[in-house]
């Protein structure tokens, strides 16, 4: 074995070097296959974790259900009876179910006049349980805060703005503290809520619409039915679960098929989630097999100036045979050659790809509205791994198959003749 | 070696190369015996079949039927690696174009078959640059073959050949590139190489390098067809 690997990298180091151009050229195409798949799972990689993170600005492992028709008959009861759930259920459902992270129940006005001085601008009010904050990402920008346990005991005329909305009523201007009209009754703002990209969204984006107590939103519009329950659970596979036992208890009360899906609607984010990740596997591997392919064509490019070094290095071949070489020590120091062009190449497309990633990081990301949804190309250890993988493989097979034929060469028929 | 000092034993060789669509049968029964210490000519015309003599001699190919036995081993049913090695350690090939690697320099030329006989890398140099200063190019170890004369290229050749210390010494038409003057050097060298008790097989179709051969073997049409001393 020792003997072998000796005789083999002699071979390989006294073997005839191939025109530089030619393996420069080759080398240049593994290398810009290796950019090419590099770049493409970078993209893959970046969108996926900006997805994840749009996502998540809408909240984590939430389920949103709203009123609904039954849509199959229950204990003689026809179906098509409308199911709307009241304020009390959200206390009921807590009480019910204390191992969910939230329960909040969201009442809706549209359109609903907002004055500021002699500015008037129409947009969602939403009364809320204060667990809303947390549970659906409103975080309040610096010398703000959302809604607490105690706005919403004592029902106080307080409000939580949406960023977009802030923009909207003052301008440029820091709304926190100033008092505002919501139809024509005073709010207090206390809080505006921090810039996000969010990507799921129901009734609208969080950015446009003010949040005020459930309790202060009861007494001014006078209504009791809910337009939104919104679950959080503390794992995304507790969701399923959760949903059944929710609508157990909702079909106890409101006297329906527990497995009607129909007579609460609902949104499983969990759900959703899964499915665009899958989608987004789609998309990694399509990109990955467009870069794969790319580099496979490097490949062949060394497969192919392999095959022509071996039909230059016949003769050379032949005596090689002739003094007593076996098939092995042929064969290797071939399949090695093309190794080397593929590493080097490889290693070549990895500095440039690298470099070219971290050069969009200057690209400003977050109020650019195509970058904010793509997110950045990031460069992971597994996209590492991958390539390197196929760049081995690549190098492996674009030198051997060139060595098979090195190897099957005849040296009789070879030698005698130039 | 066995007990009648045989190094080339060939017993009824046949030889057929199938193209597919006709069947060439390039050797029709050769006998061949040749001992330790002979310097053998093989002559005869072109197609006769000498070449197809010489490949199964030197183990680069193996014979269709009939026996053959080298330095006293039965060269039948081996693989193509335990051809290689028999190759290696049993024969020195002199061939008409050198065949010598053009990149590496006459030192190293000489090293690669001890390369592949698995002899140490200080042991090799050693015995290169001792070889090479027996043919009278001591002087010339790192030159590249491109940079010699014909007739130096062959005393290249002749050095690799020994470089295993082979049974047998097998040339292809070794002066058939060369002018005159350095092809009777390397027929000298050759004359000596027996002198020293080497067993050479040299084909030729040049009869007065055959004449210088202790037995002269001639082939027609696949067959021995004599067989004498010179």
């Amino acid at each position: 074995m020792r003997t072998d690997l000796h005789i083999i990298f002699s071979l390989f180091a006294t073997s005839s070097r191939l025109q530089k151009k030619r393996a420069y050229l080759t080398i240049a195409a593994i290398a810009w296959g290796t950019v090419a798949i590099l770049l493409l799972l970078a993209f893959g990689e970046g969108l996926k974790r900006q997805l994840d993170r749009n996502r998540r600005s809408t909240g984590e492992n939430l389920a949103v259900m709203w009123p609904g028709e039954t849509a199959k008959a229950y204990k003689g009861m026809p179906p098509g009876r409308s199911i709307r759930p009241r304020i009390e259920d959200v206390d009921i459902i807590r009480a019910r179910m204390p191992e969910l992270k939230a329960v909040v129940g969201e009442l809706v006005s549209w359109r609903t006049a907002i004055t500021y001085g002699r500015k008037t601008v129409n947009g969602r009010v939403i009364g809320v349980n204060w667990e809303y904050g947390e549970a659906r990402k409103h975080f309040p920008q610096a010398g703000g805060r959302f809604l607490s346990p105690e706005d919403q005991e004592q029902r106080r005329r307080v409000i939580f703005l949406g960023d977009e909305m802030a923009k909207n009523i003052f301008g440029g201007a820091n709304g926190v503290g100033k008092t505002i009209l919501v139809n024509n009754a005073p709010y207090l703002v206390i809080g505006v809520m921090q810039h996000k990209t969010q990507m799921g969204m129901y009734g609208g984006p969080d950015a446009n619409h003010a949040t005020i107590p459930i309790t202060t939103f009861r007494a001014q519009f006078g209504r009791e039915r809910i337009n939104n329950l919104v679950i959080e659970t503390n794992n995304p596979d507790e969701m399923k679960p959760e949903l059944k036992k929710l609508n157990e208890i909702m079909g106890a009360k409101f006297r329906y098929d527990p497995t009607d899906a129909r007579a609460l609607g609902t949104w499983d984010m969990v759900k959703s989630a899964k499915q665009t990740s899958n989608i987004l596997i789609g998309i990694q591997l399509f990109l990955g097999i467009v870069g794969a392919l790319t580099l496979l064509i490097g490949g062949v490019g060394v497969a192919n100036i392999m095959y022509a070094v071996v039909k230059e290095r016949t003769r050379e071949i032949g005596v090689k045979m002739a003094l007593g070489a076996k098939r092995r020590w042929i064969i290797v120091p071939f399949v090695l050659e093309g190794v080397v062009y593929t590493l080097i190449g490889g290693a070549l497309g990895i500095i440039i790809a690298t470099l070219l990633v971290a050069l969009t990081s200057f690209i400003p990301i977050e109020h650019n509205k195509v970058m904010s949804f793509l997110g950045r190309p990031t460069l992971s250890p597994q996209i590492g791994v991958i390539t390197s993988l196929i760049l081995g493989m690549i190098g492996l097979l674009a030198g051997y198959f060139p060595a098979r034929r090195a190897a099957s060469v005849d040296p009789a028929a070879t030698l005698r003749y130039e | 070696m066995n007990k009648n000092g045989s190094i080339i034993r060939m017993a009824e060789i046949r030889k057929v190369y199938d193209t597919g669509k006709v069947k060439v049968e390039a050797l029709k029964g050769i006998d061949l015996d040749i001992h330790g210490g002979e310097m053998v000519a093989i002559v005869g015309p072109s197609g006769s079949g000498k070449s197809t003599l010489m490949n199964l001699v030197g183990c680069l190919d193996t014979p269709t039927s009939g026996e053959y036995e080298l330095a006293g081993d039965r060269v039948a049913g081996v693989t193509r690696d335990q051809l290689a090695e028999i190759r290696n350690r049993r024969v020195g090939f002199v061939f008409q174009n050198f065949n010598l690697l053009p990149h590496i320099s006459a030192l190293e030329n000489v090293e690669l078959p001890m390369l592949f006989g698995g002899i140490v890398p200080r042991e090799r140099r050693e015995r290169a640059s001792e070889l090479l200063d027996r043919v009278g190019l001591g002087e010339r170890l790192d030159h590249k073959p491109t940079e010699l004369s014909g007739g130096q290229m062959q005393r290249v050749a002749i050095a690799r050949a020994l470089a295993m210390n082979p049974d047998i010494i097998l040339a292809d038409e070794p002066t058939g590139n060369l002018d005159s003057t350095s092809g009777s050097d390397i027929m000298s060298l050759f004359t000596e190489l027996w002198q020293q008790g080497r067993t050479l097989v040299i084909i030729t179709h040049d009869l007065a390098l055959a004449k210088r051969a202790s037995r002269i073997v001639e082939i027609h049409d696949g067959r021995v067809t004599s067989d004498r001393a010179a």
